[in-house]
C-alpha cells in the first residue's frame, strides 16, 4: 500500500468527495492561491477553481458565519480554520448558526458543513496558539466532534463528515500534518462514533485521542518492557463517543488511564471517567486517573511547556498508580 | 574559511527537515543568494539559500535524509581547503540518523528523531517526574472502614468470602484490598478443614514444602471459577467414586459407509460423535443400570436419557447435556451439539443447559487419541471414553484386510455398575455401530 502524509490523506477525503458531489465548497484564508497554510489544500485551486476553493479575507466570524449560511441553502461547505484557536473569532457561527438552528427550526433546516483545521499545541506557540478545543465543541448539543490521530483514519473520517448533514468539527494537527501510514488506494469510510484498539493489552486501558494517542504509544511500549500489558483505544470520535469499547475493555483489565490534551476541569478526561464509574463500578480495581494538561494556559518558555505537556513519564506513572505496583 | 551550512527553521514549528532536493553538486560554485536545496518540512517544501559565495566542497546530508534543525547539511569553502576537521561528528551524526529511520521504517515519520534532546510532540522518557498534576482519589485515614476496590468486592461477594475477613489484608495504598488480594485470599474454614484432612492423610503434601525457585521461572496463574469446579467436582469423582475402565474395539466400516451415504444428502450432517452419541442413548435405554446415579443410601435409575459430552473451551471444559437423547434422530442431536459447543465457546451456555445429565461421552478422537479413560461425571455412574477411528490390518475369513477401527472406553462406577453390567453395554453398543442401521429400528 503507498505511504501517505496526514495532509495528503485529509486532501484526498476532499478532493475525492468533492469530484463526487459539486456542492461542496471550501473556504478559509490561504486556502486557494497559496495551497494552503499547511498545504492541505495544494493543487485543489487547479482543480476545481475558484468558485469552489475560495480565499477568505482574515475574518473568521465573516467566513464561518458565509458557510453557515450556503449550507442553510443548500450547499456543502468545508471550512477550514488556520488553526482552531482562530474560530474563537467566528465561534458565535459555529456554536449558536450551525449547532442549534436545525433543533430551532424543527429539523426544517439542516446544516451539512465541516469546520476544519489544527487543534491543540504544537511547539512553543505561546498560551493563545496552543488550546485543545475538543471538550468545548463536544460540550454543545448539535456538533459531532471528530480528532483523528492517524492518517488513514482522517481520510475515513473525514470523508463521513462531509457526507454528514449536520455540522462536523474536524480537528488536525499542524504535528501531525507529515506524519505517514500507509494508505489503500480503494474507496473507505469510517463510522461515527466507533473507535479503535490500537494496541491490546490485559493489565490496563489507556484511552488516548488525537496526538496523545502518540505519547501514549510511546507510554505503552515502555511500560511492555516492564511486563505490563496496556490497551490503547483511539477513540477517533470525541463526539458522539465510543463508551461501549471503553467500558468493555475496563471490564477486562479493570484499570483506566485517560490521556487528554484539555485542561483538567470539565475536560474530555472528566466526561470518560464519570461513564466509566458509573457503567463499569464493579468492574474496577482501582480509581480511573487521568493524566492532561495542568489548569495552566500554555507556557511558552522551553522548559515550562514540556512540563506543561502530558509526557510518556506521566502516563507511566498514571499506570504504575492504578496497576498498584508504585 | 569553509563555511557549514546547517538544517535552517524554515517553519514555526519544524524540528527537522528532510533534503528532498539538491540543485547543487560538491565541486559546484555558488554565490550569495543561490537557491541550494529543497527541504521537506512539517508544512511544506521549502528552498534553502546560500548567504556565502565559495564552493561545494562536501554535501553531507543526501536526499532524503532527515536532518534535526540547526544539523550539517553541507559545507561552502575555497577549493582545496581542508574541512577533515569540520566533517568529524556531522558525518557521523547524519549517517546515524539514516540508519535510526531505515531499522523504524513503520513507524511514523515525527518518531524517527529519537536521539532528540526534546520532542515537544512524544516528549522523553528520561525527563523527570512533574508531580504537579498528580491525582489523588484516596482520602485520609476514616477509622474502621474497610478500604476495598469495587471490583475486589464484587469478587469477595462472589466466592462467599466475608469483607471483614478481608481486613487488614489490602496491599493497596492506605491498605486498599485489592483483586489481587482477594485472589490470594485463603478462606480460614477451607485452610482448617483442609489442614485435618491432612493429618489423616499423606503425611507431608509436595504443595506445603516451601522450595524456592528463582523469580522469573515460574508464572502463577489465577484459578479461575471455572477451574476451581473442574478441581472439585472432579477431584471428589476420582477420589471417591471406585473407578474401573473397560475397553472394547468397534469395527467402524458400516458406519463409515452410512455417514457417507447420510452425507450425500442435501443439507444433512452426520458425524461420528453424532452415531456415538446415539448409540450410546440407544444402550442407555437397554441397560439401565448404566443410566444411573449412586444416591449414597440408594441407586436412582434415571427413566430418561440424557447424554452431556464434554466440550473443550478456553482454560476448561464444561459438559453441556443434550435432553432426551434416545427420542432424537442424528440430525437433530448434530446440531444441537455443534449449537451447545459453539455456546460454550462463547461462554453463553445458561446453567440449565449443563445440569441434568445421566451419562457423559467425551471424545479424543480428533486429536488422533487412540484410547484413553475420563473421570466420571458426578452424579452419572458411568463415562465413556472415545478414541480416533484408525486403519488398520484386519483379519477377515482369515485375510489380512485393511479395516477401520475404533476404541472406546468406560469407566465405571463400581457402586452403581459391575464390570459384567458395564461389558454388556458395551456390547450393545459395539453391535449398534458395527450395523448403524439396527438404530433405525
Amino acid at each position: 500500500m503507498p505511504v501517505k502524509q496526514f495532509r495528503e490523506a485529509i486532501r484526498e477525503a476532499m478532493v475525492e468527495e468533492m469530484r463526487k458531489d459539486e456542492s461542496i465548497i471550501i473556504m478559509g484564508e490561504e486556502v486557494a492561491e497559496y495551497n494552503g497554510a499547511y498545504k492541505v489544500t495544494q493543487g485543489m485551486l487547479d482543480e476545481f477553481g475558484g468558485k469552489r476553493i475560495i480565499d477568505t479575507p482574515i475574518s473568521e466570524l465573516g467566513f464561518a458565519g458565509i458557510g453557515a449560511g450556503a449550507a442553510m441553502n443548500g450547499l456543502r461547505p468545508i471550512i477550514e480554520f488556520m488553526t482552531f484557536n482562530f474560530a474563537l473569532v467566528g465561534i458565535d457561527q459555529i456554536l449558536n448558526n450551525a449547532a442549534k438552528i436545525r433543533y430551532m427550526s424543527g429539523g426544517q433546516i439542516s446544516f451539512p458543513m465541516v469546520f476544519r483545521g489544527p487543534n491543540a499545541s504544537a511547539g512553543q506557540l505561546g498560551a493563545t496558539h496552543s488550546v485543545a478545543f475538543e471538550s468545548l465543541y463536544g460540550h454543545f448539543p448539535g456538533l459531532k466532534v471528530m480528532y483523528p490521530s492517524e492518517p488513514y483514519d482522517a481520510k475515513g473520517l473525514l470523508k463521513t463528515a462531509i457526507r454528514d448533514n449536520d455540522p462536523v468539527i474536524f480537528l488536525e494537527s499542524e504535528q501531525m500534518y507529515a506524519m505517514k501510514q500507509e494508505m489503500p488506494d480503494e474507496e473507505y469510510t469510517i463510522p461515527l462514533g466507533v473507535g479503535k484498539i490500537k494496541r491490546e493489552g490485559k493489565d490496563v486501558t489507556i484511552v488516548a485521542h488525537g496526538k496523545m494517542y502518540h505519547v501514549a504509544k510511546q507510554a505503552a511500549e515502555q511500560l511492555a518492557k516492564d511486563g505490563v500489558e496496556a490497551e490503547i483505544i483511539d477513540p477517533r470520535t470525541m463526539k458522539p463517543f465510543d463508551f461501549k469499547m471503553v467500558i468493555e475493555s475496563v471490564k477486562k483489565t479493570n484499570r483506566c488511564v485517560i490521556v487528554d490534551e484539555s485542561h483538567p476541569f470539565a475536560g474530555m478526561a472528566s466526561e470518560i471517567g464519570f461513564i466509566i464509574q458509573r457503567d463499569a463500578f464493579d468492574y474496577l480495581d482501582a480509581p480511573v486517573l487521568r493524566v492532561c494538561l495542568p489548569d495552566v494556559p500554555a507556557p511558552f518558555a522551553k522548559n515550562l511547556f514540556e512540563k506543561w505537556l502530558p509526557s510518556p513519564k506521566e502516563i507511566i506513572d498514571a499506570v504504575n498508580a492504578v496497576t498498584y505496583r508504585n | 574559511m569553509a563555511i557549514l551550512i546547517d538544517m535552517p527553521k524554515l517553519s514555526d514549528t519544524m524540528e527537522e527537515g528532510i533534503i528532498a532536493k539538491w540543485n547543487v553538486k560538491e565541486g559546484d560554485k555558488v554565490s550569495s543568494g543561490d537557491i541550494i536545496a529543497e527541504v521537506e518540512t512539517d508544512k511544506a517544501t521549502m528552498d534553502v539559500e546560500v548567504f556565502d559565495s565559495g564552493t561545494v566542497l562536501k554535501i553531507i546530508a543526501q536526499e532524503g535524509d532527515s536532518v534535526p534543525l540547526g544539523g550539517k547539511m553541507a559545507i561552502i569553502g575555497e577549493e582545496g581547503e581542508d574541512i577533515s576537521e569540520m566533517l568529524g561528528d556531522g558525518g557521523n551524526s547524519s549517517a546515524s540518523s539514516k540508519e535510526d529511520k531505515k531499522s523504524s521504517d513503520e513507524k511514523s515519520s515525527a518518531k524517527e528523531e529519537k536521539d532528540e534532546e526534546f520532542d515537544p510532540l512524544f516528549g522523553e522518557l528520561e525527563k523527570d517526574s512533574k508531580g504537579s498534576e498528580k491525582e489523588k482519589a484516596d482520602s485520609e485515614d476514616s477509622g474502621s472502614r474497610v478500604r476495598i476496590s469495587p471490583l475486589a468486592r464484587k469478587m469477595a461477594d462472589d466466592q462467599g468470602i466475608s469483607i471483614s475477613d478481608l481486613k487488614g489484608k489490602g496491599s493497596g495504598p492506605n491498605g486498599r484490598i485489592t483483586k489481587k488480594d482477594v485472589e490470594s485470599f485463603e478462606k480460614p474454614e477451607a485452610a482448617t478443614s483442609q489442614k485435618s484432612d491432612e493429618k489423616d492423610a499423606a503425611p507431608e503434601p509436595a504443595a506445603k514444602t516451601k522450595s524456592a525457585p528463582a523469580p522469573g521461572a515460574y508464572e502463577d496463574v489465577p484459578v479461575s471459577q471455572m477451574r476451581k469446579a473442574i478441581a472439585r467436582r472432579l477431584g471428589e469423582s476420582k477420589f471417591t467414586n471406585p473407578h474401573f475402565y473397560e475397553t472394547i474395539d468397534i469395527d467402524m466400516k458400516n458406519a463409515i459407509e452410512l455417514r457417507k451415504t447420510f452425507n450425500a444428502l442435501p443439507d444433512v450432517k452426520v458425524s461420528f460423535n453424532d452415531l456415538v452419541v446415539k448409540a450410546c442413548a440407544v444402550s442407555l435405554r437397554r441397560h439401565q443400570k448404566v443410566n444411573s446415579s449412586w444416591m449414597g443410601d440408594f441407586i436412582r435409575k434415571h427413566k430418561e436419557v440424557h447424554v452431556a459430552v464434554a466440550v473443550a473451551i478456553e482454560d476448561g471444559l464444561v459438559t453441556p447435556v443434550i435432553r432426551n437423547t434416545d427420542s432424537k434422530g442424528l440430525t437433530e442431536i448434530g446440531a444441537e451439539v455443534r449449537d451447545l459447543a459453539a455456546k460454550a465457546r462463547d461462554k453463553k451456555l445458561q446453567p440449565d443447559q449443563m445440569e441434568g445429565s445421566t451419562f457423559t461421552i467425551s471424545n479424543l478422537g480428533m486429536f488422533g487419541i487412540e484410547e484413553f479413560t475420563a473421570i466420571i461425571n458426578p452424579p452419572n455412574a458411568c463415562i465413556l471414553a472415545v478414541g480416533a477411528i484408525r486403519e488398520v490390518p484386519v483379519v477377515e475369513d482369515g485375510q489380512v484386510v485393511p479395516g477401520n477401527r475404533m476404541k472406546v472406553t468406560l469407566s465405571s462406577d463400581h457402586r452403581v455398575v459391575d464390570g459384567a453390567s458395564a461389558a454388556e453395554f458395551l456390547q450393545t453398543l459395539k453391535g449398534l455401530l458395527e450395523n448403524p442401521m439396527s438404530m433405525m429400528l
